[in-house]
């Protein structure tokens, strides 16, 4: 930030808020991405937790709130893998939530937004690959590399088809991290770049100020913009981790 | 011209190059939509029932512009 306070790429860097000195070479810290995350779960259990402590038949706003987010989430799963997929509710819960609040406590000024480090939503992306492939072949056995076979394929294009399918299952964590960290990071650039557009124009005096409304309309509707794509990148995530899941339920198809 | 100023144009014009592939995913989601929409304009009944297909094609589809938007960053910030 010395030399250019405009300058896009500044917002993601982690700075240390805590640090803990270096074990072994690698640093250790409590970190911005830290502190934001520890926030998203205090608000996503403020959420959840306060209002449906107390339970009502007859529910308070605040219950309503928790009971929508809940079956939005039932629903989500019900129709993309099957009501048999409820056992993984608590991680497709958990990726839609933390992804959400997230993302839109990362719009707040001054706030650090958790996705768009690569390396966050690399391991979220692992994690769901590596649940897929190891509860698909625990409960599959060996038929869960049906999957790689589409039924009803002559069997002079199955060399052909098999690899294909084979390296677009090993690109699956690829483009599933890779879409929501690009999202984010390219939404907030752009944000950054028209902020950076009024400070550049207000500093050229008073024609400057007036011209410098366009950017300020412009990033306040991509603002709102943003809004909108951190809450579907986070269910594109949720989704799309149980149209993955979907796969270990049935291979074969 | 001196390898460095050699180095930082291909880096840029690289990275430009890079994002002519989100004209193709922009293509392609607008395909999605627009096929949604009109399916969905003659048959509203069914319309919700496709809206996490609408979801799956769209993010995709965005996937690949996205790849592009990394290689153009990975050049501009990372090479």
């Amino acid at each position: 930030m010395a030399e250019n306070p405009i300058e896009p790429i500044h917002q993601f860097q982690v700075r240390d808020i805590v640090p803990f000195g270096d074990v072994g070479g690698v640093h250790f810290g409590f970190t911005n991405s830290g502190l934001l995350m520890v926030a998203t779960v205090i608000v996503i259990s403020a959420i959840m937790l306060v209002p449906t402590a107390q339970r009502r038949l007859v529910p308070t706003r605040l219950q309503l709130v928790a009971e929508q987010f809940y079956s939005f989430v039932v629903d989500m799963i019900e129709a993309s893998t099957g009501h048999e997929a409820m056992r993984f509710f608590p991680l497709i819960f958990s990726l839609f939530s933390f992804l959400l609040i997230s993302n839109w406590l990362g719009l707040l000024p001054y706030s650090f937004t958790v996705a768009s480090q690569v390396i966050v939503t690399s391991l979220l992306a692992a994690l769901v690959f590596l649940t897929v492939l190891i509860y698909g072949l625990l409960r599959n056995g060996l038929g869960f590399f049906k999957l790689f076979v589409p039924s009803g394929i002559p069997w002079y294009v199955i060399w052909l088809v098999v690899p294909i399918e084979f390296i677009s299952f090993l690109s699956r964590p690829v483009s599933h991290s890779m879409r929501l960290w690009g999202n984010m990071l390219a939404g907030h650039i752009v944000l950054a770049v028209f902020g950076g557009m009024i400070v550049g124009l207000s500093t050229i005096g008073f024609l400057g100020w007036l011209t410098a409304v366009l950017p300020l309309g412009m990033a306040v509707a991509l603002l709102s913009l943003e809004l909108l794509v951190g809450a579907l990148q986070a269910f594109v995530f949720a989704v799309l981790a149980c149209v993955y899941l979907h796969d270990a339920f049935h291979p074969a198809h | 011209m001196d390898p460095e100023a050699a180095r930082l144009m291909g880096k840029y014009i690289g990275a430009g190059i890079a994002c002519i592939g989100m004209g193709g995913a922009g293509v392609g989601v607008g395909i999605i939509f627009g096929q949604y929409l009109a399916g969905a304009l003659r048959n509203p009944a069914a319309a919700a029932g496709q809206f996490s297909n609408l979801i799956f094609g769209f993010a995709i589809t965005e996937a690949l512009g996205i790849f592009s938007l990394v290689i153009g960053f990975l050049l501009l910030y990372a090479v």
